[in-house]
């Protein structure tokens, strides 16, 4: 689960610097984002971080089922009375439930973006710009021209937010990286990650919406 | 103080067990939670009825033998404390109290609120030992060993054995507890020579006693009367890390063991 989830940590970095270029919605934008997208699809090395990171997805995502299912049956009968608000957070106790939400939102976002690109039927799915790329970007504006996309998006992005907010730390934690002078650092990061990463990806189709 | 304690009841093992209320009275702020358990029970033998079963020895904090839930936590309200330094004076006159047995598939229930916890002694029995006589106190200083780590040696060996890092974790696992008992063997010269062998034994008899996963809630280490940190995790999870990848037990070659 760490070491998947960490590495699916850097995934979103890299992925985040893609999207911030869809803030440019005019032409000049449009066909740079194109160029982009056309260079992550067909780059060698790009394409080999791409299997990596659709292989940390599935195995996270199997890793953490097999692991929930094994912790429940640790405790086959429940407290009649629990308060674990006392001692641990809301995101930490759910991250199961939260993981399966964004396995959900991923299944929506592939569907809607990631197959079109690829596979997506020209002139039907996607259409070609004035460069003869693949244009995605008004297939992005086009999506979150939708508002219960834009809502959706934007909800996810908070799942997500939590499920870093408890994730990032005990990453570190479960590969034995815990310091006393370091843990406070990493903590920090990862809470500011948390924040700061679902906050930008959320704004992009807020954005789009409302200035696109 | 008068109060409504609600009790989780259950004749034996096989029994399915259920909550039953017990109102009470007349009972002094100044009382620890195991003297107002003795109240409620000389009332019920009074009654003619069956007392309630739970486990207590020293009622000072040391043995790790009290090990109630109540009102949603291992060892109650507070912190640092154990079931029997917890004292009436927590509560208000009128609440009501909830107190249940640990819950763990791991920690069956065999009355009451006593639940079988030898699952600990058996991950003991797996590593938590150094295999060569160590033979009559030596002179002090006599092995250097780095000051902050005989502290934190020290500080792992408070472990009591309670379970209350079992019961209060979502996932029952005994992580806390393992890794208590890892950590303050493995600190030490002593105890390091065979670090690897324990922490690989040690983490197997946990699993084959059902206890749950970690998955870093930090629940345990708020619960824990001894403080115990989850540092000790973390210091567990990278000596497991490194024997799993490493370490390759040695096999007999003849000359007994």
């Amino acid at each position: 689960m760490a070491a998947t989830g960490l590495f699916l940590c850097i995934f979103l970095l890299g992925h985040l610097a893609g999207n911030l270029q869809l803030f440019m919605t005019d032409e000049a934008g449009k066909l740079q984002f194109n160029e982009y997208a056309k260079f992550m699809t067909t780059f060698p090395a790009v394409k080999i971080l791409s299997y990596l990171t659709y292989f940390s997805i599935v195995f996270h995502a199997i890793d953490g089922l097999l692991l929930t299912l094994k912790n429940r049956k640790a405790r086959p009968v429940g407290y009649a009375y629990s308060r674990p608000d006392k001692n641990s957070s809301f995101p930490a106790r759910n991250m199961a439930i939260l993981g399966s939400l964004m396995l959900v939102f991923i299944v929506l976002h592939m569907s809607n973006f990631w197959v079109k690109m690829h596979w997506g039927e020209l002139n039907v799915d996607i259409w070609l710009d004035a460069n003869g790329n693949r244009d995605l970007h008004s297939v992005v504006m086009h999506s979150f021209k939708q508002l219960w996309y834009v809502i959706v998006y934007v909800l996810c992005m908070v799942a997500i937010g939590f499920h870093l907010w408890h994730g990032f730390q005990s990453g570190f934690q479960s590969l034995g990286l815990n310091h006393p002078r370091y843990t406070p650092i990493v903590e920090k990061t990862g809470y500011a990650f948390a924040v700061i990463v679902p906050a930008l990806f959320g704004i992009i189709p807020v954005y789009i919406y409302f200035f696109g | 103080m008068n109060l409504k304690l609600k009790i989780w009841r259950q004749k034996g093992p096989k029994d399915n067990g259920k909550m039953v209320d017990y109102p009470i009275s007349g009972i002094s702020p100044d009382m620890s939670f195991l003297e107002m358990m003795d109240v409620l029970n000389d009332q019920l033998v009074e009654k003619g009825d069956l007392p309630v079963a739970f486990d207590h020895d020293c009622r000072e904090g040391i043995c790790g033998s009290c090990s109630m839930y109540i009102n949603g936590e291992p060892h109650g309200p507070g912190r640092g404390i154990t079931t029997c330094q917890l004292h009436m004076r927590s509560f208000a006159d009128g609440d009501t109290i909830h107190i249940e047995p640990w819950r763990a598939a791991a920690f069956p229930v065999i009355k009451d609120l006593v639940t079988d916890r030898s699952a600990f002694d058996r991950i003991i029995q797996a590593g938590g030992f150094i295999s060569v006589n160590s033979g009559s106190p030596v002179d002090a200083n006599a092995i250097p060993i780095d000051k902050h780590d005989s502290d934190r040696a020290f500080d792992a060996a408070t472990c009591i054995g309670c379970g209350a890092c079992v019961a209060a974790c979502k996932n029952a696992s005994a992580m806390l507890f393992t890794s208590a008992k890892v950590s303050h063997l493995s600190l030490l010269p002593q105890g390091q020579v065979e670090s690897r062998d324990r922490v690989l034994a040690m983490i197997n008899q946990m699993d084959e006693e059902g206890f749950g996963n970690c998955t870093n809630t930090g629940a345990c280490e708020v619960e824990c009367p001894k403080g115990i940190s989850i540092e000790n995790i973390a210091r567990m999870n990278r000596q497991y890390l490194g024997a799993a990848i490493s370490y390759s037990p040695p096999k007999a070659t003849g000359g007994g063991d």
